[in-house]
């Protein structure tokens, strides 16, 4: 088996997903994901993770639930998303039709020395998200797919929808993100308008 | 049989299921999520029939950790069911609750501890309190069926007030022993 062969800049793809972004809500996976969110533009409905490892999908699914007229949408990378695999299919036992992930998917663990991870050997992560019953998965490999995708996010009947983006393996300059979890908590309550103690 | 009486005692001696339930409601609670156990079938099933409380079957427990964050930041107070069991499945995950100082209630039923009949519940049981203070998380007992009220209470207001992270320990004695224990001698 061999890693993917994936194209896309993950800058690139990330920025074109966040172009008008409207009232989409955004929780980001650690590591690059988190990185490549924040070098979009900052933004208060941005949610950066830069622990929790497995969990970013669960963060979410939480999220949708409570926030069903906005959409939501995750970015992680196949190495988050795999240590969280089981989550897809507690997500599609809800059907948020508000929820969408998009899997940035380099077939490797990019933070700590491009081992290749299960994506790279094989894993076919879109094929096990429809297995898991998420309802709408595609496989994106190109701009266009991204900008398909990129206009689906806004309409809160069509999900939850899981995206597997090939992206490069290359290495990219790192944008750090704020790291205090309490701000980026409370900044992100308080453009939904809730109370911040 | 006498086995059997003293589960059905303990599990109407008072409806500490129903206390539960109804104070969880009190404070407004929109969002449970459970590894299911026998000890919570009950609310389980008063939280599936609530139309208000959004309910979620995980297939892990950290799931839940995670969910219930991701709840708050949406406006949503979460409660998160689970057996002692599946306390150290939530450890590294317990970190995003504490570095951002997200509420957390999660209402344990313990094994492991009274009348335990198998051997493998016996040491994540007895490591339950230490799993959650390790990584911060307060930890309350519930003992007898007429504190349900109280107890929860005091760890939802330490948790939605208090943004802290708190754990109800709900003891096997309350909940009873296995019923099919006797089949199996």
């Amino acid at each position: 088996m061999s890693a993917p062969t994936g194209t896309l800049d993950r800058r690139v793809a990330v920025k074109a997903l966040l172009a008008d972004r409207g009232e989409l809500l955004v929780i980001s996976g650690l590591g690059s994901s988190s990185y490549d969110l924040f070098d979009a533009g900052e933004h208060p409905g941005n949610f950066y993770l830069w622990g929790a490892m497995g969990g970013a999908a669960m963060v979410g699914l939480g999220l949708a639930l409570a926030q069903p007229k906005r959409p939501v949408l995750v970015i992680t990378g196949d190495g988050e998303q795999l240590m969280g695999i089981g989550s897809l299919l507690t997500i599609a036992t809800k059907q948020p039709g508000n929820l969408s992930i998009a899997v940035l998917d380099n077939g490797h663990f990019g933070e700590t020395g491009m081992q290749l991870s299960h994506s790279g050997l094989g894993a076919k992560l879109e094929v096990i998200a429809d297995g898991a019953g998420i309802r709408n998965v595609s496989d994106i490999a190109d701009m266009a797919g991204i900008e398909r995708f990129r206009a689906s996010l806004q309409d809160l009947g069509g999900g939850p929808r899981l995206a597997r983006i090939r992206i490069a393996s290359g290495e990219v300059e790192r944008a750090l993100p704020p790291r205090d979890g309490t701000y980026l908590k409370n900044r992100f309550r308080g453009h939904l308008g809730l109370a911040v103690k | 049989m006498d086995q059997i009486a003293v589960h059905q005692d303990s599990a109407t001696s008072t409806d500490w299921p129903v206390a539960i339930y109804r104070t969880l409601k009190s404070f407004g609670v929109a969002q449970v999520s459970y590894v299911p156990d026998a000890g919570h079938s009950k609310l389980i099933k008063l939280s599936h029939a609530d139309a208000d409380i959004k309910t979620t079957v995980l297939t892990t427990e950290e799931e839940g950790v995670a969910l219930s964050a991701g709840a708050w930041l949406g406006g949503d107070r979460a409660v998160l069911l689970m057996q002692s069991s599946g306390v150290g499945n939530c450890v590294n995950m317990l970190s995003l609750m504490a570095s951002c100082r997200f509420p957390l209630l999660t209402l344990v039923t313990m094994r492991g501890e009274w009348a335990e009949f198998n051997p493998w519940q016996i040491p994540m049981g007895r490591a339950t309190p230490q799993a959650f203070e390790i990584m911060g998380t307060t930890v309350l007992r519930l003992e007898n069926p007429d504190d349900a009220e109280e107890v929860i209470s005091a760890a939802a207001s330490l948790a939605y007030d208090g943004d802290q992270q708190v754990a109800v320990l709900i003891s096997q004695r309350m909940i009873g022993r296995k019923k099919w224990t006797r089949e199996t001698h």
